[in-house]
């Protein structure tokens, strides 16, 4: 399906990525938002305000961000596509209703433009120390899908691949964008209506009386249905079956659960998006993702120019992660270097994935600002020892 | 030039930002350059000293904060002083000459003023003191094109207001030429 060109504002645009984010969420025909203004976020809010009135969206600033959360799930089921997006302390408050969504299989997109934590801690200043809690965040098991755009035209591509992602798999996607790709502001190409592909709704063609609002396809996803058109659908956050029934018991739950990790899992290599430059020779190669994969260009470029073979590996989508493609790699290379703009997290990952194969250095920041290209290239240096 | 880094400090509301962001347009837009601009946020944007940053290459910008400015453009004392040292005393100071008094220092920066509040004011509305400024800014560097510049300013101003802006812009413009002249 191509997308609606009420909603596509084509053109070369001078956009900061907030409001490419936006563009991005109505070009995907994104109708529904609710949302509560935080810094560095407020942005993207602010535009699909302004924007909203002229495609005949829904726009609502709610009274936190759990009554956001829960009200884009709603309006999923009421037959919009929809989205929230926050940062920092908000992000946190939307936790428990994500886990709703994975488990009710809500098709919607969050945006968290990440700020330094913990707590309120720099409203107005990168971080990316969110990564582990957009996947972990919620209570139990479920499975979601994470983007990390480095510029403002990928936060208008990558809002678009998210609400796709969202409709074919039935699931909560996050945008992971960060307060400096957020406030950057740089070109942003907008192409024809007709050129962006856009994901429809799965909607059941069965019968009120054959329909089952969880019985899964092929794929492990279920069809929907949207509320008002004569089917009898029970949506819940309690184990259910596949009529959509709570059932508390361990066998009901271990086919809901199984599944709901397994439409992501078996389906990754589908997801997954990455970005691989001169891996083929590489010794050591630096994994990266978001802005920090910006700065660590800079990086492997001083670590080439002094004779060092240096790969990159930049991870667009950020969960599912490469799991496979890593375990790969860590078979070739010497080591991985990890930047991250935190003390730590995603590089656990590639940790877990080099299985003692490749050695893994973490090139931490704690938040405020991006790396320095030198400290990035003395890691890489390091490894190569 | 491959790269230029420019930094753009005033006080909030003199219309630091949408400069940087008109350059930024100018370039990346209309020019056929890259233009990666960051900016201040928080309280310095709304009175104090702001700061708008920008890059403007011919190749595509990785790193995207500014680290030593080739132009900077100070619309005042605070902004200038809080910002002067990071030219590290190379490159162009270009400067609004009834609100900031550059230091006398024996640097290599070269200096260029203009009473762009005054000339605002004559034409009208001081607030298009900014869209002087970057006329005068397009004349001393020849950084951006000229008409993309103005193509710019045309499509970032607010409606009904584009035939004053020009004019600023071409006030600024002018200033420097027959001062060269």
């Amino acid at each position: 399906m191509k997308a609606d060109p009420i909603g596509v504002l084509t053109g070369s645009h001078y956009l900061d990525g907030d409001h490419a984010c936006a563009e991005g969420a109505i070009a995907a025909g994104c109708r529904f938002f609710a949302g509560y203004p935080i810094t560095p976020s407020t942005e993207v809010a602010e535009r699909i305000s302004a924007r909203f009135p002229y495609v005949g969206g829904i726009f609502i600033q709610m009274e936190d961000e759990l009554g956001s959360m829960a009200a884009i799930l709603g309006a999923a089921w009421g037959g919009k596509k929809a989205m929230t997006v926050t940062s920092g302390p908000g992000f946190s408050l939307m936790m428990e209703n994500i886990g709703l969504g994975a488990m009710t299989e809500t098709p919607c997109v969050i945006a968290n433009v990440q700020r330094g934590g913990p707590s309120t801690g720099l409203p107005t200043l990168v971080g990316q120390q969110d990564i582990m809690q957009a996947r972990w965040g919620s209570h139990g098991d479920y499975e979601i899908i994470a983007i990390a755009p480095d510029s403002p035209q990928e936060a208008f591509d990558f809002t678009i691949k998210a609400f796709n992602l969202s409709e074919k798999y039935r699931v909560p996607t996050m945008v992971m964008l960060d307060e400096c790709v957020g406030h950057m502001t740089e070109r942003v190409i907008i192409p024809p209506a007709e050129e962006i592909e856009i994901e429809p709704r799965r909607y059941t063609k069965l019968s009120p009386e054959e329909y089952l609002p969880y019985k899964p396809c092929e794929d492990l996803i279920p069809e929907m249905v949207k509320a008002g058109d004569g089917y009898n659908v029970h949506i819940t956050g309690l184990t259910h079956n596949e009529k959509g029934y709570p059932i508390i018991n361990e066998e009901v739950q271990a086919v809901l659960v199984k599944r709901l990790v397994d439409k992501i899992n078996v389906n990754a290599e589908d997801i997954i998006i990455t970005e691989e430059e001169e891996i083929e020779n590489a010794e050591v190669i630096v994994i990266s993702y978001g802005i920090t994969s910006r700065v660590a260009r800079m990086s492997i470029d001083l670590a080439r120019k002094d004779g060092i073979k240096v790969g990159s590996m930049r991870l667009i989508t950020i969960w599912p992660f490469p799991e496979k493609r890593v375990k790969e790699l860590a078979k070739k290379v010497k080591a991985f270097v990890v930047p991250e703009i935190n003390a730590g997290q995603l590089v656990y990952e590639v940790e877990r994935c080099a299985c003692g194969n490749a050695n893994t250095y973490l090139v931490p920041h704690y938040g405020g600002g991006v790396h320095n290209p030198q400290d990035i290239f003395d890691k890489i240096k390091e490894a190569m020892k | 030039m491959a790269k230029t880094e420019l930094r753009i400090t005033g006080f909030g509301g003199q219309g630091v930002i949408l400069s940087a962001y008109i350059i930024g347009k100018a370039a990346s837009i209309f020019d056929n350059k890259y233009a990666t601009m960051t900016q201040s946020f928080g309280p310095e944007a709304r009175g104090s000293a702001c700061s708008a940053q920008l890059i403007i290459s011919e190749e595509k910008i990785l790193y995207p904060y500014i680290i030593k400015p080739n132009i900077m453009i100070a619309m005042s004392q605070e902004g200038y002083e809080k910002y002067e040292a990071t030219m590290k005393g190379e490159g162009i100071l270009i400067y609004e000459s009834n609100l900031v008094k550059p230091g006398k220092n024996r640097t290599k920066i070269k200096k260029y003023c203009i009473p762009s509040t005054k000339i605002a004011e004559d034409l009208g509305r001081r607030i298009i003191q900014n869209i002087v400024m970057l006329g005068f800014f397009t004349a001393v560097t020849g950084l951006i094109d000229y008409n993309a510049m103005k193509e710019a300013v045309k499509t970032s101003v607010p409606r009904g207001t584009e035939e004053l802006n020009l004019k600023a812009f071409e006030s600024g413009y002018e200033y420097f030429k027959k001062q060269k002249k």
